[in-house]
């Protein structure tokens, strides 16, 4: 690349940053990763356009109902993504929520959600909870809005664009001093679920809690989903999404790349940093470049899918 | 009485003393648990006489639950300075744990 040219990329680049989002483009063909800064990729809309059809916008950890010094108004911090979302060029077919929708579980909070969510262009939406949704017993207030797709249970499959999508739920079966839990039901599910289905259906799996141990001192992990691996391994292409840990976090390990999203609400600070992974304040003006949204293009040739992380920058 | 304990009867003692008169006195000690900024249930371990009444306050920015590992009693979500109580009748040990952060692990020893 000439220099001249690599200047005038820098300058789109930048232009770009002023009033789009920035974050990491990461296009996916074979099981590998090839990140590329998104408002470089913006500045290219055409090479952009050609690697795929935007499939869907991953949002998380809304917390709506926080209220502290990391974030006081969550609210508005949703508000932002889902203009982000309604903004872009392509409106994607769906909306993945990988939980934390509410911070205590309260009826009042599910309800401003679901107004703030009302103002989606795109209106299907899919959603699984984490454990700030079901802090009550019976989750009534999660299934009670949202328990319709899996009969109350809490996991369920679709098909959307030749995609088979998976949501699954791991924050009810807790263990004192341990991690998330799938349980023997779900897994027994899965497996009945994904039998008979082709090894080149590209599968996106999603749940709350991590799907592999990212770090177990605080309980970020899911205990038996090396068993649910197991039952993916056969497939060509498959993208395991969660969220609860409030900031990216990646692994590709043959056909399988993991991804963890950023929270709409508030940072959580790196692994083992601090007490514990509560809320990470930071200054006021830096919030904007730790929150964020995650959306998924679907290639067709060859057929996978990329995933695409926007702050709210 | 271990020393731990006796501290924590006194502690008792004076948060019913300023309570105000209403308060009748109770023939075994209220203890409280702090639930510490950092994660952590403090103390972890507490012994207290059949009858007593056990009083977690969260004092973390995030919320935290107390439930029972024998499903005898389970809080609603705590948000910061929010407090749950439970009354202990029966002499036994009783194991608990926030079901948000479920590395945070405490016990109750009743006599």
């Amino acid at each position: 690349m000439s220099e001249e040219r690599s200047l005038t990329s820098r300058r789109q680049a930048l232009k770009c940053l002023a009033y789009g989002g920035a974050g990491t483009l990461f296009t996916l063909a074979g099981g590998v990763f090839s990140p590329i800064d998104l408002a470089v990729a913006a500045a290219d809309r055409q090479a952009t356009a050609s690697l795929g059809k935007p499939l869907f916008v991953q949002i998380s950890d809304t917390h709506i109902g926080f209220n502290k010094e990391a974030n006081p108004d969550v609210g508005a911090t949703l508000s932002r993504s889902i203009d982000l979302v309604n903004g872009l060029a392509q409106q994607p077919a769906l909306i993945l929520h990988t939980g934390d929708i509410t911070h205590l579980s309260k009826a009042a909070e599910f309800d401003t959600a679901q107004q703030l969510f009302s103002r989606l262009r795109v209106t299907e939406m899919h959603t699984t909870p984490g454990e700030h949704d079901t802090a009550d017993a019976t989750v009534t207030e999660y299934f009670n809005r949202f328990g319709k797709a899996s009969g109350n249970k809490g996991y369920y499959s679709f098909d959307h664009a030749g995609v088979h999508f998976v949501s699954l739920i791991n924050v009810l079966q807790f263990k004192p001093g341990g991690l998330g839990t799938l349980g023997a039901e779900q897994l027994a599910w899965v497996a009945q679920d994904l039998k008979g289905r082709s090894a080149s259906t590209p599968i996106v799996v999603f749940a709350h809690m991590p799907l592999w141990t990212i770090y177990a001192p605080w309980g970020w992990g899911t205990e038996d989903a090396p068993q649910l691996m197991e039952q993916l391994r056969r497939f060509g292409s498959v993208t395991v999404l969660n969220g609860h840990i409030h900031q990216i976090v990646q692994k590709v390990e043959g056909n399988m790349t993991f991804h963890t999203a950023r929270s709409t609400a508030y940072p959580q600070p790196l692994a083992g940093q601090g007490a514990g992974p509560g809320p990470l304040k930071v200054p006021t003006e830096q919030l904007p470049d730790v929150l964020g949204v995650t959306s998924v293009a679907l290639v067709q040739h060859p057929r996978a899918l990329r995933l695409d992380d926007t702050t709210l920058a | 009485m271990s020393l731990r304990g006796l501290l924590f009867s006194c502690v008792g003692v004076l948060l019913l003393c300023a309570a105000g008169p209403a308060v009748q006195a109770a023939s075994a000690a209220a203890s409280t648990i702090v639930m510490a900024k950092d994660f952590m249930f403090a103390p972890t371990s507490i012994t207290v006489e059949a009858g007593s009444t056990v009083t977690w306050t969260n004092k973390d920015d995030e919320p935290h639950t107390v439930v029972s590992a024998e499903g005898l009693f389970r809080s609603a979500a705590l948000d910061t300075d929010d407090s749950f109580t439970f009354r202990f009748d029966k002499p036994g040990t009783y194991r608990y744990a926030c079901s948000i952060h479920p590395r945070m692990v405490g016990t109750i020893v009743v006599r």
